[in-house]
């Protein structure tokens, strides 16, 4: 059946669950365009055919191929632009340092993609006002209230605070932090917030 | 912190004037813009005068923050109202951020079709932005797969591929003053 490589590429999207990004499937994508290479060259000889050899019964087939090949294209790049909204949604999950795992899910021109992103935000981020700009990255929920209890979920070390005290982080410790300097760890998953 | 700022408006012969705000009425006028771009559905006129007034308030009174005294109650409750401010404003400039980002290609358009003398919705550094994320996405698209298609299927046209902002999705409004000659069309049985 035609398409259907093309067709397994999305559904295979469809099912992820939001957020999640899985493996890159070079395979499906080769198989995609090797099928539209065949179509092509198949729609090329029947057109010379057609046109030369006056058999203009050809002409539906042709059609029917060129809209698989269209189908196809289309299939591909909603494909990959789906991915490219799930990287996205990475850095601004995770920050400008991805988790391994996530790394090896992406191609390597996904990766350049996600290079020139982090760096166009932050040029924007920079140019927002002020001597460093605004990190909008953080501040994502509402505050509620200056400092919050958190408790450390891994060891991380030694962690520097506003008027310059430091506190170990270390496995199972808890700690009462400004919210604003966790908010990083919290989302890294290296603390966590304890509501009483 | 009575002092009063500077923002430069625009008054109906097209010139600027100086309009003086109070601290209150700039923090008021941000979660005006702020309410208004989360509840619409495309790409609102960019309100870069007030972001930098914002920034500059911050900035302000971080300064103030830093020379207090210790300890103080009034420190605590003026970085809670920062941290307040850090937010609205954070969360402004990201639901504009990701409306350029979802509407790229026609926000683009828009723009380069812009008649002279017209205001832009996007800030300059939104522009370099949003300019940059189409010419890395375009790129990415052509090195990924279609540079890889036969030749007459090598191009996508992002404005077509790309859906347009919904501007027929309802959204509230409140009235602030009274208007005579408007009429709202009463909803139809067919959009019950």
């Amino acid at each position: 059946m035609l398409c259907e490589k093309a067709m397994e590429l999305v559904r295979e999207l469809h099912r992820a669950a939001e957020g999640q990004l899985p493996a890159f499937n070079e395979d499906g994508l080769r198989q995609v365009l090797e099928e539209m290479k065949a179509l092509y060259e198949q729609n090329q000889s029947d057109v010379n055919e057609a046109k030369s050899g006056g058999r203009s019964d050809l002409i539906p087939t042709i059609k029917f191929r060129h809209c698989s090949l269209l189908r196809n294209q289309r299939c591909t790049v909603a494909y990959l632009y789906d991915r490219l909204l799930r990287i996205r949604a990475l850095r601004w999950e995770y920050g400008s340092v991805l988790p391994n795992a996530l790394r090896f899910h992406m191609s390597a021109e996904e990766m350049d993609w996600f290079n020139h992103y982090k760096k166009s935000l932050a040029t924007y981020m920079r140019s927002l006002g002020g001597d460093e700009g605004l990190d909008i990255t953080q501040d994502m929920k509402p505050p509620k209230s200056l400092y919050i209890e958190v408790r450390c979920l891994k060891d991380y070390g030694e962690f520097e605070v506003d008027d310059g005290t430091s506190v170990l982080l270390k496995k199972n410790s808890q700690h009462f932090l400004p919210r604003w300097k966790c908010e990083q760890l919290i989302r890294q998953g290296i603390l966590e917030h304890v509501l009483s | 912190m009575t002092e009063e700022l500077d923002l430069l408006g625009q008054d109906s012969d097209g010139g600027s004037e100086e309009v003086v705000l109070t601290p209150a009425e700039l923090i008021d006028r941000l979660e005006q813009a702020w309410m208004n771009e989360k509840f619409a559905p495309e790409l609102l006129e960019n309100k870069s005068e007030i972001v930098e007034c914002v920034m500059e308030q911050l900035d302000h009174m971080e300064g103030n923050l830093r020379r207090a005294k210790k300890g103080d109650l009034k420190v605590s409750i003026h970085q809670m109202e920062m941290e307040r401010i850090r937010f609205v404003l954070s969360s402004y400039l990201r639901c504009r951020l990701m409306k350029i980002e979802k509407f790229f290609p026609h926000i683009l358009e828009k723009e380069r079709t812009r008649p002279e003398g017209e205001p832009s919705s996007l800030s300059p550094e939104e522009f370099a932005f949003a300019q940059g994320y189409m010419m890395n996405t375009e790129t990415y698209l052509k090195n990924a797969a279609l540079k890889h298609m036969p030749p007459n299927l090598q191009k996508v046209d992002l404005l077509r591929a790309v859906p347009k902002p919904d501007l027929d999705s309802y959204v509230f409004l409140r009235v602030k003053e009274r208007q005579e000659n408007i009429l709202v069309e009463p909803e139809t049985d067919e959009q019950r």
